[in-house]
């Protein structure tokens, strides 16, 4: 299935991209597709432990289930205000 | 009350606090409780230039819904509007302002004050601080909406 990724701030310039098409398994989660993510960038691997994930403008858990055309965004920690 | 004016926004213009505080005013209300963050001049020992905010503007105007909502099962009677700014905001300038409406000042001041503290918390949305010799993000904490802990701090600091 395909699916969009969308990086933020300190992510978008580790991985020097804010979109993203990637082509990953059916029943992937969205922790799965941080993992490919990390695969084709390592330097994200950093950011692991300390990021947020949404799914289609919600937020949501590593272990969402992902289904085909789903938006799915990692948001390093945040500093609104 | 201006009609139209949006309750939460994220925009790239400048943030008008009468505006917001228009969003939410009603007839019933006898307080109406105004926060505007500024951007200031200097931050962790640094001259501080200007700050570039980005956010993910569609889940940043969810959040602050969602933030509204949680304020409404403390303060039912109390409304809020939320506006955020994106992209270069000077020092001086205003980086978010929030109304909060309410029949009486208690629940105002306090609905306001548990927003901002929610905003800093959850909306995903990053500064990028400029400042004299260099740039740096600027990260605080990881967003998690559905974390008790944290909100309760939050109605803890609004409540103080």
């Amino acid at each position: 299935m395909h699916v969009t990724i969308r990086l933020f701030a300190r992510l978008r310039e580790v991985a020097g991209a804010s979109d993203l098409t990637r082509t990953i398994p059916d029943g992937s989660t969205a922790g799965d597709a941080w993992q490919a993510l990390v695969a084709e960038f390592p330097a994200l691997g950093d950011h692991t432990s300390s990021i947020s994930v949404a799914v289609n403008e919600e937020y949501a858990k590593p272990a969402t289930a992902l289904r085909d055309g789903d938006e799915v965004a990692f948001l390093p920690p945040v500093s609104g205000g | 009350m201006a009609l139209g004016e949006p309750r939460m926004t994220v925009t790239s213009e400048s943030l008008d606090v009468t505006a917001v505080a228009a969003a939410v005013a009603g007839a019933c209300d006898g307080a109406i409780a105004t926060f505007v963050g500024v951007v200031r001049d200097h931050n962790a020992g640094r001259h501080v230039l200007w700050l570039d905010y980005e956010a993910y503007a569609p889940l940043a105007v969810r959040t602050f819904e969602h933030i509204a909502a949680e304020a409404a099962t403390r303060w039912p009677d109390a409304r809020l509007a939320i506006h955020h700014r994106t992209g270069r905001v000077d020092v001086g300038e205003a980086s978010v302002a929030i109304a909060a409406a309410s029949p009486h000042r208690a629940d105002a001041f306090a609905a306001c004050r548990y927003a901002i503290e929610r905003v800093k918390q959850v909306a995903p949305i990053w500064k990028h601080e400029h400042f004299e010799g260099g740039e740096v993000w600027i990260e605080g904490a990881t967003a998690d909406p559905a974390d008790d802990e944290a909100r309760t701090l939050a109605f803890a600091r609004a409540c103080t």
